[in-house]
């Protein structure tokens, strides 16, 4: 995984709530298993069905590469689709802020090495008038290990992350080795489980 | 009796304590999945990188598939029918047999979603946990098991792992009082839940849903209940198991037999919270009273009784008025409108909350001597081929197609139309699914979320009808 330290670049303002995965990533477009993510990202909205461009904000020029997504409530709600992430990323986004993240999303965030920021109150509002004030034309920066959001027009906004978010973005290891590691816990589990509870260790079909 | 030393816990902090296997340097918690239910959407890609790794699936005996997101439900279908999603199917087959996982593929008896098949089958039980790569994962919180949904990096840690990295949760308990009134069931009590809590009051909880209305509540009636838990946003939501949950079970394919079935039920019955046990918050919900429910607008927490109206924005607190307005004019209603009454295009009875027998005998007897209104196009696709082969032996595959339904295969179909089944633009769709954002069954679809029976009367009337009016 790709590791987080900092960042910058254009910040899109999407202040809306409850934009959901459906929305993000209309898998019913999506054609074959690996579509291209980018294209895909928030499709019906950006194309008529025609595929004439509409007026959304990510087809305005200056938005076509943003590293940042400032949204509102609820950001990521709905299925549970880790392609809303890979549609994001698709297009370089590696950082989202919100004043709520949906729980499934967040963690998709942060298996790909996309920083979720929860920031409410009137650091919100501040950030959130900067960023539209900006409309594309200032860069951003998110620096992770400082916990802060900063641009040359002088915003400084610090933001919560839990430690061990922030470890596994900063070092972008790998989910897997690391619980491996836990190798013995996770047999002597299963050895406890075979003798207090062994019809959790099997799933026996009487069928066959 | 409290398995965590004696201090009084919640059942949540029961399963939860049970399967913790570690603790991750970063302090979240491993715990361990005992049952993996994958699906044909999200599978694949996890299938080939776990294999460009080169990493084996530890438990594939505790893991099975389901083909059920991409797959075609009309009559006769084979993987082909829905040429898009063949890719998916195959490449799922292929994972799954590479892996020696067992596929209940087309054709299978017992093919059909994930989360109305592996409760179904026994898979899941009461205190076992569980994971798919999918949001509804939840559902199966109705018979006693805590579930996770999940992304799918997370599902290839899972099948390289067999465990969940995770934070715990804090604990929420819903408390439904009251009593239920006729053709008011699981659904309703979820919607009215959603209309309380709002789509994200459940965020960062295991939710408990609790109290006399639960207990009265069939085994499948609690299985939708929690599968509408996600909608709250919430990951997982319980129901405590009791008698009837451990009669549900019993004798079903993958359920324990013998003396295991005695040992496991001594440690299902030691699953409750305690008297004393406190949550992080409790919500109160009064059902007595409850109308069938319905959603009028574009996030399942719109939602009114069937008799009301839809929302005036002009009423409404500063903050929400654009939405409420969006929301009206995407779904083509008035400021204050009634909805019953509108006319209505489409009708799904199906989907992981609402197609199990119980929801489509509560279809079928509303639907039993009546047509299918002209101009409407009404389906019901049943949530497993074994709930499919259930009906028929009960008749209701004719009930229905004499009425002028399709009677289709199982799978998801249009709940999020990844095999390509949706509406059209502008069309009123009646369905008992569990989303109805904005262009979810089709770009421009209208979808009202609602329980079969209110479903049933719409595609017999044509339009929105209070079901209790088509009874006497
Ligand atoms: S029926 Fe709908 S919600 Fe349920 S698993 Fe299928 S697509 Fe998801």
């Amino acid at each position: 995984m790709q590791p987080f330290d900092r960042i910058s670049g254009a910040a899109v303002p999407m202040i809306e709530n409850d934009v959901n995965t459906d929305q993000i990533a209309p898998l019913q477009l999506a054609k074959g298993l690996s579509p291209d993510w980018g294209e895909l990202l928030f499709k019906r909205q950006r194309f008529t069905p025609e595929g004439a461009p509409t007026d959304h904000i990510l087809n305005r020029p200056q938005y076509q590469s943003p590293v940042i997504l400032v949204a509102n409530e609820n950001f990521g709600c709905g299925s549970s689709r880790e392609s809303a992430v890979w549609c994001l990323t698709g297009i370089g986004i590696r950082c989202i802020i919100a004043r709520s993240i949906a729980d499934i999303f967040r963690e998709n965030c942060l298996q790909n090495g996309v920083l979720p920021i929860e920031l409410t109150g009137e650091s919100m509002d501040r950030l959130q008038a900067a960023v539209l004030v900006a409309d594309g034309a200032t860069s951003f920066e998110v620096d992770l290990p400082a916990q802060k959001i900063s641009s040359p027009d002088g915003l400084d906004i610090r933001f919560e992350i839990s430690a061990s978010d922030k470890v596994r973005l900063i070092e972008g290891l790998d989910e897997i080795g690391l619980t491996m590691k836990h190798l013995a816990e996770i047999e002597d589990w299963e050895g406890r489980t075979r003798a207090n509870h062994p019809w959790l260790q099997t799933a026996h079909d009487r069928q066959v | 009796m409290s398995i965590s030393g004696g201090r009084p816990t919640t059942l949540f902090d029961k399963i939860w304590d049970l399967h913790r296997v570690g603790r991750r340097a970063d302090g979240r918690e491993l715990i361990y999945i005992d049952r993996h239910v994958l699906h044909d959407l999200h599978a694949p890609h996890a299938f080939s990188k776990l294999s460009r790794a080169g990493r084996p699936v530890r438990r594939p005996d505790l893991t099975f598939s389901m083909q059920d997101h991409s797959v075609s439900v009309l009559p006769g279908r084979t993987e082909d029918t829905y040429a898009d999603g063949a890719a998916f199917v195959r490449a799922m087959r292929e994972g799954s047999r590479k892996n020696n996982v067992r596929v209940f593929d087309l054709g299978d008896p017992d093919q059909g979603i994930s989360h109305v098949v592996a409760p179904e089958l026994g898979m899941v039980l009461p205190g076992a946990t569980h994971a798919v790569p999918d949001s509804h994962a939840c559902t199966v919180g109705g018979l006693g098991a805590l579930a996770f949904g999940c992304g799918t990096t997370e599902l290839e840690h899972i099948l390289a792992t067999q465990v969940i990295t995770l934070s715990r949760p804090q604990t929420l308990r819903v408390n439904l009082l009251g009593s239920l009134g006729a053709d008011v069931a699981g659904k309703d009590v979820a919607l009215a839940v959603l209309s309380k809590l709002g789509v994200s009051g459940g965020r960062g909880y295991a939710i408990e849903f609790a109290g006399p209305v639960v207990r009265a509540l069939s085994i499948e009636s609690r299985l939708t209940l929690c599968n509408l838990t996600i909608e709250m946003g919430s990951r997982s939501g319980l129901v405590a198991p009791d008698e009837a949950t451990f009669q549900w079970l019993s004798g079903r394919r993958f359920a324990p037999v013998g003396p295991q079935w005695d040992a496991a039920l001594s440690h299902w019955r030691t699953l409750y919270t305690d008297a004393a046990a406190t949550f992080d918050r409790e919500v109160d919900v009064d059902c007595s009273n409850l109308e069938p429910q319905l959603t009028w607008g574009t996030e399942p927490s719109h939602v009114i009784g069937v008799t009301g109206r839809a929302p005036d924005p002009a009423q409404a607190e500063p903050g929400k008025r654009a939405a409420i307005e969006r929301a009206l004019k995407y779904m083509g209603l008035a400021p204050g409108e009634p909805l019953e009454g509108l006319p209505v295009g489409r009708v799904f009875i199906g989907s992981c909350t609402n197609s199990r027998l119980p929801d489509l005998e509560a279809a079928a007897s509303v639907v039993k001597g009546r047509k299918v209104a002209e101009g409407v196009t009404a389906w019901v696709v049943p949530g497993s081929s074994g709930v499919k082969r259930e009906a028929e032996a009960r008749g209701l595959d004719v009930v229905f197609k004499d009425a002028g339904f399709m009677w289709g295969e199982s799978g998801c179909s249009m709940c999020a139309g990844t095999n390509g089944d949706m509406g059209a633009a502008g069309e009123r769709v009646l369905s008992t699914t569990n989303r109805n954002f904005e262009n979810r069954q089709g770009r421009g679809v209208r979808t009202h979320l609602v329980g079969p029976a209110l479903a049933a009367a719409a595609a017999v009337t044509g339009r929105i009808t209070d079901v209790r009016k088509l009874r006497s």
